[in-house]
């Protein structure tokens, strides 16, 4: 309680300071409160982590009723993450805005959104009544917002932020109907009761009410197909915010979802297919998506998508162990599902900073500009590419052990299921594989094209790596990386709390995670570590043999042509055109040409813009038929004062003689009922 | 520790092998069987050459390649011997591993900032990506039938009895020969003996690499064959004892290069369009054998 009071003040004092302090000072009242909200927050999660879990009961009023504030232990790894993100994203974010130094405003503005988001969403995971969940979801909707409009004089920019804007609220009314429809019925705004109410009632209205709940939580995830702010969200925003949203925002659209699997009561089987299938979608299309995008960000912010399909695989696996009693498949599935939620924000994170340093080096984030950045950047091109492989998914690094639970928890579940749910299990195992493999065609070509050969296109300023400071948080994010790659174990050990929560209100035995599941990571940690120890001996091997050879430095094979102009250099889009061609029917993608007519050469040009088909279907066509429809009734704004006086008579009069015209309809039908 | 002596022992033969069936069915009489592995040794005699193009990534991609290779031959068990490392979900990490090595290929192709090498990098990512389904339908219909999930578990505990269990034997073995060409970028997909850039997938990749490290990649091929091969033999060969087991893990060995050597003489390459069609008909023959695996333990009826 004291804990809260101090927060609160120390907030409160950070946000009358900023304003009004100089700009290095306000560097460090940013970068302490983050910190400190971090340290208060994160000690009860490691507590609850190891078993205690912690529960405070503020003293309501009338309107709100009690406030419970529980941290167990699913909150406690999802509040752990989100402030080592937010840790991570002040201190990359501080030496990013350097270069905005002359936007005192607008600085100040963004420190104190940054300050609001962070609190927010550490609440959220704590919060367990339903007016005050929706006051702090609209609170970090709101400040995310702000914080991703920090360039408002750009028009896409601003287009972006209030697509966002509009599809949250969209999430929030769902959001809303659900907690709402349960208070009404209850009286109560306290989980607690919306799980009585759960468990009294039908399990139809409970599937009904989670998946109110779960289309307000997805679109705040970015499921297919509620994604389509993301693409534009996460490249409008400035870098560290990019890796703030993608790391932790759309992750607490994963809690939501969560926490409702674990309150409401529901066939664990039937939701575990309906996630299972919405995710599948989701992971196959944001990757395919990906791989055709030129822009840095917005290929990293398809891969987002996919990442949540992935995380959403391995909860509806989760769910279809719950359901059918299989203990293999329910602790792999929330166990890789929980590892990935981190192991994302990690690397997704570490991706957007680097993408940040490029577009700081160069001004420019178009994929086809860039090339050969490894000479002027190479820690960022190291940074970039140990994320590029985490995010594969390929050993010995962190996204191959989350991936490896999900399946692993698959394939030791063939015996116990029945024939429906083997043919998903199957359906699972082949998306995740098409997926792994997509993603590598598509972080080869974004790790290739922009660091790798030689640049495409002339720059005006110098291209130099970033200070060393500002890389800090990337080395500390890959170090976590790599550990979380190597000790695999320890995180088995530390999610079989959370995991746990979820077969006690299940119902099931009380889980352990068994030896033999701790023995198959420890042959894991031992394949990854002599992966490393391998490479290293054959390194030691070839500079022995090699040292006194003779070694060359001459130009690239070129056919006889050793003249190249470095435009002649394979593109992303030529690299993904085998691809794009083989799968077309699913994308959308415009083609501006003109072609050389007649016998002599003569300039022609060809452009290409991939764009979103569900987009179009979904957004664009419903949205310009009803705006087409409107449009019949434009004549209503003529614009003349005397009608719009007309009609506000009108209104008045309707609005006075309505209750009138009510009363006597009722006495007509009385004496018409009682001929 | 037994498959790994044996694998490294049938690679310095199984490309000979190859080599001189192509030779002699066109009529030549061809190299030695031992001579890619003189080649490999004059190789890493060299010195090597190095564009100014290419940075530390493409130094350091062969040996990443070489040592991913590796490390999957340590998974692939021996009949009852398992391999080094064995675990449940193996093949898993066979898979993944091989994948770091494409992975550090590709990128390692594209540094050196040539459009040939682009090229190359560009189909390996697609062919590879589209073969992976195969393999992992393969491996959990066999999990499925047996009720185990690693290597040497599924191969010890796969009893050939019944006409259906022979015959997904049979197309597992064609679905994991189709892969291992594809792999080692052979016919129908790849031509190692093309001499036009344009039409190269594999070979165009390695084309700047030189001395000590093209040798790492040769051996690297060279060691992928043998390891494939060994798969397919254990897949008939699970339960049978030592003194059996090694010649005739030599002759299927021998067998399976002879088998690879006509293919290549008799079959031209398929046009460029149609080589991702062919991929994907081997997850279709996948998915044949996942239904008879559903046949077998009695779930589809």
């Amino acid at each position: 309680m004291l804990l809260i009071n101090s927060l609160l003040i120390t907030v409160g004092i950070a946000f009358l300071i900023i304003p009004i302090i100089k700009l290095k000072a306000q560097a460090v009242v940013v970068f302490a409160t983050t910190l400190l909200v971090a340290i208060v927050s994160s000690i009860p999660a490691i507590k609850s982590l190891t078993g205690e879990s912690l529960q405070i009961i503020l003293q309501g009023n009338p309107i709100f009723g009690d406030i419970p504030l529980k941290m167990d232990a699913l909150s406690g790894w999802f509040v752990l993450l989100i402030n080592f993100t937010f840790i991570t994203g002040c201190i990359y974010g501080i030496y990013y805005m350097r270069s905005y130094q002359e936007q005192r405003n607008n600085l100040s503005l963004h420190a104190i959104n940054f300050i609001i988001l962070h609190v927010s969403i550490v609440s959220l995971c704590v919060i367990q009544n339903s007016l005050l969940f929706l006051i702090a979801w609209e609170l970090m909707a709101l400040s995310a917002f702000l914080s991703l409009i920090f360039d408002h004089n750009k028009q896409s920019t601003i287009k972006a932020g209030l697509n966002y804007l509009i599809q949250s609220h969209v999430s929030i009314i769902f959001l809303m109907i659900g907690f709402i429809w349960v208070a009404v019925q209850t009286g109560s705004y306290d989980f607690a009761a919306i799980r009585a109410y759960s468990f009294t009632h039908s399990e139809a209205i409970s599937t009904v009410i989670f998946l109110l709940f779960f289309t307000g939580f997805a679109i705040k995830a970015g499921f297919v197909p509620f994604h389509t702010w993301l693409p534009y969200a996460h490249p409008a925003a400035p870098s560290h915010i990019s890796g703030i949203m993608s790391g932790v925002l759309i992750k607490i659209g994963i809690y939501g979802i969560l926490r409702m699997l674990l309150i409401l009561h529901i066939n664990y089987t039937t939701i575990g297919i309906f996630i299972l299938s919405v995710s599948i979608i989701s992971g196959l299309y944001g990757v395919m998506l990906a791989i055709l995008q030129h822009n840095l960000k917005k290929l990293l912010a398809y891969h987002s998508i996919e990442n949540i399909g992935i995380i959403g695989i391995g909860i509806g696996a989760g769910c279809i162990g719950l359901g059918t009693n299989i203990q293999i498949l329910s602790v792999m599935g929330f166990s890789g599902a929980l590892l990935h939620t981190l192991n994302h924000s990690l690397f997704k994170s570490l991706l957007f900073y680097a993408a940040g340093n490029v577009y700081q080096a160069t001004h420019s984030l178009d994929i086809e500009k860039l090339g050969g950045l490894v000479k002027k950047m190479p820690q960022t091109t190291i940074l970039f590419l140990i994320a590029a492989l985490a995010i594969s998914g390929l050993p010995p690094f962190n996204g191959f052990i989350s991936e490896f639970l999900i399946y692993s928890g698959f394939i030791n579940s063939f015996n116990g299921v029945g024939i429906f749910n083997l043919v998903w299990i199957l359906l699972s195992i082949i998306a995740l594989v098409l997926i792994g493999g997509l993603a590598l065609m598509c972080f080869t070509k974004a790790f290739g094209v922009v660091f790798l050969g030689n640049s495409r296109s002339e720059f005006s300023t110098e291209i130099t790596e970033r200070p060393f400071l500002q890389l800090l948080p990337m080395y500390m994010i890959s170090i976590f990386i790599i550990f979380i790659g190597l000790y695999p174990q320890l995180f088995l050990n530390i999610l079989s709390m959370p995991v746990a929560l979820f077969h006690i209100n299940g119902r099931l035995p009380i889980l352990e995670i068994s030896t033999s599941q701790i023995a198959i990571l420890n042959s894991v940690s031992y394949g990854s570590w002599g992966f490393i120890v391998v490479i290293l001996l054959i390194f030691l091997i070839r500079r022995q043999i090699t040292n006194k050879k003779q070694v060359v430095v001459a130009s690239t094979w070129g056919c006889g042509y050793n003249a190249p102009i470095h435009k002649a250099q394979y593109t992303a889009s030529s690299f993904v055109k085998n691809y794009s061609l083989l799968l077309g029917p699913f994308f959308l993608i415009h083609k501006k040409q003109k072609n050389v007519v007649g016998i002599f050469p003569a300039e022609s040009n060809f452009e290409t813009h991939p764009y979103d088909k569900l987009e179009k279907w979904l957004i664009d066509i419903p949205i310009s038929r009803f705006t087409s429809f409107l449009d019949q009734f434009r004549f209503f704004q003529n614009g003349k004062l005397q009608f719009y006086i007309l009609y506000g008579i009108v209104f008045i009069s309707l609005i006075v003689s309505i209750p009138f015209v009510y009363r006597y309809l009722l006495v007509l039908l009385n004496f018409l009922k009682n001929l | 520790m037994l498959s790994l002596i044996f694998i490294i022992l049938a690679s310095i033969f199984f490309t000979g092998i190859i080599s001189r069936t192509k030779s002699i069915s066109s009529g030549r009489k061809g190299p030695g069987v031992l001579q890619p592995i003189f080649d490999v040794i004059r190789l890493f005699k060299k010195g090597a050459v190095y564009s100014h193009t290419t940075s530390f990534v493409f130094r350091i991609a062969p040996t990443i390649y070489f040592a991913s290779v590796f490390m999957a031959i340590l998974v692939v068990p021996f009949g009852h011997s398992q391999g080094i490392i064995s675990f449940s979900g193996d093949f898993i990490f066979f898979a993944y591993i091989l994948g770091i090595g494409k992975f550090f290929n590709i990128i390692a192709a594209m540094d050196t900032g040539s459009s040939f090498e682009g090229m190359g990098a560009s189909r390996e990512a697609l062919y590879s990506m589209l073969a992976e389904p195969a393999f992992f339908l393969v491996m959990g219909s066999l999990g499925l039938i047996t009720g185990h999930s690693s290597f040497h578990e599924i191969y010890t505990s796969l009893h050939l009895g019944s006409s259906i269990t022979y015959s997904i034997a049979t197309l597992a073995a064609f679905v994991l020969l189709m892969i291992a060409m594809i792999e080692n970028s052979r016919m129908p997909i790849d031509d190692p003996k093309t001499h036009l850039e344009l039409t190269m997938i594999h070979e165009v990749m390695i084309l700047d690499n030189s001395g000590f490290d093209l040798g790492l990649i040769l051996t690297a091929g060279y060691l992928k064959f043998a390891m494939y091969s060994a798969l397919i033999f254990n897949l008939f060969v699970g339960t049978i004892s030592y003194e059996y087991a090694i010649p005739l893990f030599f002759a299927t060995q021998f067998a399976m290069a002879v088998l690879i050597g006509i293919i290549e003489s008799f079959m031209a390459r398929t046009r460029m369009n149609h080589n991702a069609q062919i991929i994907v008909v081997l997850s279709s023959v996948s998915l044949l054998i996942f239904f008879g695996a559903l046949l077998i333990s009695e779930k589809f009826i």
